[in-house]
């Protein structure tokens, strides 16, 4: 089992996430996230999809999303020539007294706090999907408790001017 | 104009001449603008058959079958029928009505989400908002349906939208350019050129042929290539026919349900070029040891099934047709192998014939036996429509098919696929002689359409084998649940000679293997629509 990130330009028409959400569950591939915005071009959109499967299944993922109508192209972001982000948010319950630990935790992840009450905050972290990973890690061991998380899941951009498709 | 019309102008523009399906109030304003426009409506008796007929008439005619149905239970009772072409990947245009554009998602009467429904079995699917958009929606659809790998599209007509006021029509004349769809149609040469190496090389070559052959109208080609290189040839359920079957070079079907000679030859090869095939289950019962130390070409206008099930040494996407003909063009000098050749005869003549494995007690017809007979005594270019189960796998292995078409539901094994796809057949082709074979058990889930056989006074012959059992079902049980059969029986059944009487049709009934030649004959040359019973052993296994 392996995990890869398919980036996918795909036709603006109505109904296209879900004719790719339903590819997915009908062949009974994974998926692990998938978000979807409108490019500069508003034809278009673009659509980030991390999943996982074996090397055979990864490579049938990839031919049946390029079969479909709708999609332009379809191409693997590898981890060495991409950039990925995800934006996640996260309210911990904190005693007032220990707010500044957990501020001055975010800060070392160059995370933000948008809200904050008399026992609680909201830390927001834009990252890659690891950096997250171990940022809740922490926050889970420590004493503080995680009231909610909310995670977008990654989109992510190939490094450089290869591979940019331009529009006609 | 309003949109009804718009859509029949569309149709025209398409050469459509005939549309398969079934009334209602959402699809009204079609059929309506439709009766004065010189394309023929026809009305099946259940919105599936309706798909099934556009499906026969499409495979016979080389075109885009056309069906249109109401909202609601007419949509939903069309999804067989979609789901059915699209793993025959079979190319048609299917129309729905819709509740008004403002209802939609409210669940007023009839509604029914058919664009998420079929969303899994259909090539592309639109809901038309704008009656504007009409002209390019069914440009686009009947593009997408017969391109590339083809299949079904569907379009759902909002009853407004149908009614709606349209001023400029103008229906685009060249191919549409799609943004995202483009379809590969040349093979790469250097793919191409490949294969010619292999082929000089190899000692032992075969070709497994498919449906695509048919699909893509290489039937020519494909002979042409065989016959020029020796090549010997095996073929898929909805490859037969692609060769005639008493072909010098054709040595049966594969698969599980296949010739063992033809199984024994794919086992044997060092190199196999399957052509417009996508290796699926019950054709290769096991692929990876299939292809263990063999040189494997897979020639496939879908790049997505090359390698799902197999992975080639050699992969060529696009049309089978163009590629056959850059192989042709090309001076290949093959290895002499007449002794593989040789051995493959042999093992042809040692085949386990059905006959001596399904011999059943007197008083029945040996149904293998029969369908040899019938397919003999068939006018050479015949349309053969068979249905599924044991009657579909003695067709397969036993019919004789000459210059015409084989047809059957292979992909998905819709039962109650023939008699509906033979009536599509025989609109598309008035003057060809079409014979249905079915069981009892899928008889009486089409018989319906005996009604429309009759009025449209259709010349179509079917065959009735029945053994008052769902046959390979109970074979299934036989030998899964020892002795102990369930929901298979068919029990006292309706006495076909009534029914037939009832719609109208002739009746003949072949129930020994005594003067069997005799009474197909009068069958096959009876006016009109026409049904055989023939009578089999119900407990007679075929495999």
């Amino acid at each position: 089992m392996h995990t890869r990130v398919f980036q996918l330009l795909v036709d603006n028409t109505s109904g296209v996430l879900s004719r790719i959400s339903g590819l997915f569950s009908r062949r009974g591939y994974n998926i692990e996230s998938i978000t979807a915005g409108v490019t500069a071009d508003p034809r278009f959109t673009r659509i980030t999809i991390v999943t996982s499967g074996d090397d055979d299944i990864l490579e049938q993922i990839e031919k049946q999303l390029a079969k479909l109508i709708d999609v332009r192209s379809v191409k693997e972001l590898k981890p060495e020539n991409s950039v990925y982000r995800e934006l996640c948010l996260i309210k911990v319950e904190v005693e007032p007294e220990k707010m500044q630990n957990v501020i001055a935790l975010a800060g070392i992840y160059h995370a933000t706090i948008e809200d904050l009450t008399e026992n609680s905050l909201m830390i927001v972290i834009t990252e890659n999907q690891s950096k997250i990973d171990t940022f809740i890690n922490v926050l889970t061991k420590s004493e503080y408790k995680i009231l909610e998380i909310a995670r977008t899941g990654i989109a992510g951009l190939q490094r450089g001017t290869d591979g940019v498709i331009w529009f006609d | 104009m309003n949109g009804a019309e718009a859509i029949v102008k569309c149709l025209k523009s398409e050469g459509v001449e005939i549309v398969f399906g079934y009334s209602g109030v959402a699809i009204d304003p079609f059929w309506n603008a439709l009766k004065d426009s010189g394309i023929k409506g026809v009305l099946v008796r259940t919105e599936q058959n309706a798909g099934h007929a556009a499906s026969g008439y499409a495979r016979v005619s080389e075109k885009v079958g056309v069906c249109a149905v109401t909202s609601g239970p007419g949509a939903t009772n069309l999804l067989t029928g979609i789901a059915t072409a699209y793993a025959d990947s079979i190319p048609l245009v299917c129309i729905t009505g819709q509740v008004e554009t403002s209802q939609i998602g409210s669940d007023v009467f009839q509604e029914a989400d058919v664009i998420g429904a079929a969303e899994s079995f259909v090539k592309y699917s639109f809901l038309v908002k704008d009656v504007r958009d009409l002209p390019r929606v069914f440009h686009e659809a009947f593009y997408i349906a017969g391109s590339g790998r083809k299949g079904p599209v569907l379009i759902d007509v909002p009853q407004d939208v149908q009614e709606a006021s349209i001023r400029d029509f103008t229906y685009p004349e060249s191919d549409p350019a799609l943004r995202t769809y483009k379809p590969t149609v040349r093979g790469h040469i250097v793919q191409i050129r490949k294969v010619a190496k292999e082929l000089e090389k190899a000692k032992r070559p075969l070709v497994c042929c498919g449906g695509g052959i048919h699909l893509s109208g290489a039937g020519e080609e494909f002979r042409a290539f065989v016959e020029k290189f020796r090549l010997p040839v095996v073929w898929t359920m909805m490859g037969l026919g692609v060769l005639p079957t008493e072909h010098e070079m054709g040595l049966g079907m594969v698969g599980n349900n296949g010739h063992s000679n033809a199984n024994r030859a794919m086992r044997e090869c060092d190199l196999l070029i399957m052509m417009g095939a996508r290796v699926a289950d019950r054709a290769v019962a096991d692929p990876d040891l299939t292809f263990d130390g063999k040189v494997l070409v897979h020639i496939d206008v879908d790049p997505a099934e090359i390698g799902k099930n197999v992975g080639p040494t050699i992969p060529i996407v696009g049309d089978v047709k163009h590629i056959l003909a850059d192989l042709l063009d090309m001076d290949i000098k093959c290895r002499p192998h007449e002794d593989w050749i040789a051995a493959l005869y042999e093992y042809r003549s040692e085949r386990r014939t059905l006959s001596q494995a399904a011999k059943g007690k007197s008083g029945f017809v040996d149904a293998p036996k029969f369908v040899a007979l019938l397919s003999s005594m068939l006018k050479e270019d015949a349309v053969y429509v068979a249905d599924v189960g044991q009657n579909q796998i003695i067709s397969c292995l036993n019919c004789e098919i000459r210059k015409g078409r084989f047809l059957t539901s292979g992909g998905m094994g819709t039962m109650g696929y023939s008699i509906p796809a033979a009536l599509g057949a025989k609109k598309a082709d008035p003057e060809r002689q079409v014979v249905a074979v079915c069981g009892d058990g899928a008889f009486q889930m089409s018989m319906m359409e005996l009604a429309l056989i009759h009025q449209e006074k259709l010349p179509i012959k079917i065959v009735v084998v029945k053994n008052s059992y769902l046959g390979l079902v109970r074979e299934h049980q036989k030998k899964t649940y020892p002795g102990d059969y369930t929901m298979v029986a068919l029990g006292d059944e309706p006495d076909l000679k009534h029914i037939a009487a009832a719609y109208g049709i002739d009746w003949f009934l072949a129930s020994e293997m005594k003067g069997l030649k005799e009474r197909i004959k009068k069958f096959l040359d009876s006016e009109d629509g026409a049904l055989l019973e023939v009578r089999i052993d119900p407990m007679v296994d075929i495999k």
